[in-house]
C-alpha cells in the first residue's frame, strides 16, 4: 500500500491542485491521479523522510489559531508602523529552546512564523535545538517564548510527534 | 440572464470593494514600512503584511467577484494564498540567514551571534 500510495497527503493536494488549476471534470480527476501519482513516485526515488501524522483531528485548530494570530498580529503591525516615531518601540532578538525535531513540523512552524507579521524566523540550530527569531515589538522576551513553545511547538508535537 | 458587473447588487460590490481596500492598504503600509524603518532586521517585518492578510484579503475579492460572475464556485485563487505563505520563509531565511553571517564576520556588536556563540574569524 505505501509503495503505491507514498505520500498520501501530498497526492490528495496534488489532485486539488489540479482540480482547481483545470475543471472540475470526471476526465480531469482521472489525469489529476495519473499525474500525483507519478510526481509521488519521484519523490519517493528522492527518500526524503516520510511525516507521520498522529492527530489528523487537531489540523482545524491549528489553521484557526493561525489565521487569528496573523490577522492579530497585521493590526498591531500596522499601529505600529503608521505610529512609527510616537511611541518607543524596541525590537530584539528571541532565542528559544525548542523541543521539536520532526523536520516537517519544523518546517510548518517556521511557515506559521514568517506569515505572522511581527515575528520572523532567523536561524534554527540543529545540534542545539535552538530557534532564533526576530521580534518586531519586544517587551518581554519570556512572553514569546511561552507563545511559540505553549500554543505552536505543543499544538505541533501533538499532530506530528 | 447571465451577471455582469453592471447587474451586480450594491451590498456585494460593497464587500468586494471592502476586501480589495483592505488588501491594498496593508500592502501599502507594509512598503512604507519597508521604506521608513531603520535596520534590516526591522524591516523584514514590513512585507509580511502583503504576504499574509494583504495577498489573503484581494485573493478573497476576486473569489467572490468571479464566483458571482461566472454563477459557479471559483477557487482557484486560493492557491496563489497557499503558494505565497509557503514560500515566503525561504526568501526571508536566506536573506536573514546572510544578514547574520555578515554582522558576525564584520564583528558588528549588534549581532546576536556575537553575543551567544563564537567569535568572528581574525583579520
Amino acid at each position: 500500500m505505501s509503495r503505491i500510495f507514498p505520500y498520501p497527503l501530498l497526492i490528495v493536494s496534488l489532485i486539488g491542485m489540479w482540480l482547481l488549476l483545470t475543471d472540475f471534470t470526471p476526465g480531469q480527476l482521472i489525469l489529476g491521479i495519473i499525474v500525483s501519482l507519478l510526481a509521488a513516485q519521484g519523490l519517493h526515488s528522492l527518500q526524503p523522510s516520510t511525516p507521520r501524522l498522529r492527530r489528523w483531528d487537531l489540523i482545524p485548530k491549528l489553521i484557526g489559531l493561525v489565521l487569528l494570530d496573523i490577522i492579530r498580529s497585521n493590526i498591531a503591525v500596522v499601529r505600529l508602523i503608521l505610529t512609527e516615531g510616537h511611541n518607543k518601540r524596541n525590537s530584539g532578538f528571541v532565542s528559544i529552546p525548542l523541543e521539536l525535531k520532526d523536520p516537517t513540523a519544523l518546517a510548518i512552524l517556521s511557515v506559521i512564523v514568517t506569515s505572522t507579521p511581527g515575528t520572523a524566523w532567523l536561524d534554527y540550530s540543529d545540534s542545539r535545538g535552538v530557534l532564533m527569531i526576530h521580534v518586531f515589538d519586544l517587551v518581554d522576551e519570556q512572553d514569546w517564548i511561552d507563545l511559540i513553545k505553549n500554543q505552536y511547538e505543543h499544538l505541533l508535537m501533538e499532530i506530528f510527534e | 440572464m447571465t451577471n455582469s458587473l453592471e447587474n451586480m447588487p450594491l451590498w456585494l460590490a460593497i464587500i468586494i470593494s471592502a476586501f480589495i481596500l483592505l488588501g491594498g492598504f496593508l500592502t501599502l503600509v507594509g512598503m512604507i514600512g519597508l521604506v521608513r524603518l531603520r535596520s534590516f532586521y526591522e524591516r523584514i517585518h514590513a512585507p509580511t503584511l502583503g504576504t499574509s492578510w494583504g495577498t489573503g484579503s484581494i485573493v478573497v475579492a476576486s473569489m467572490i467577484l468571479f464566483t458571482w460572475l461566472e454563477s459557479r464556485p471559483v477557487f482557484h485563487e486560493i492557491l496563489i494564498g497557499v503558494f505565497v505563505t509557503i514560500t515566503t520563509p525561504v526568501t526571508l531565511m536566506l536573506l536573514a540567514r546572510a544578514v547574520l553571517y555578515r554582522d558576525w564576520a564584520e564583528g558588528d556588536e549588534k549581532s546576536p551571534l556575537l553575543k551567544s556563540q563564537q567569535k568572528p574569524p581574525k583579520e
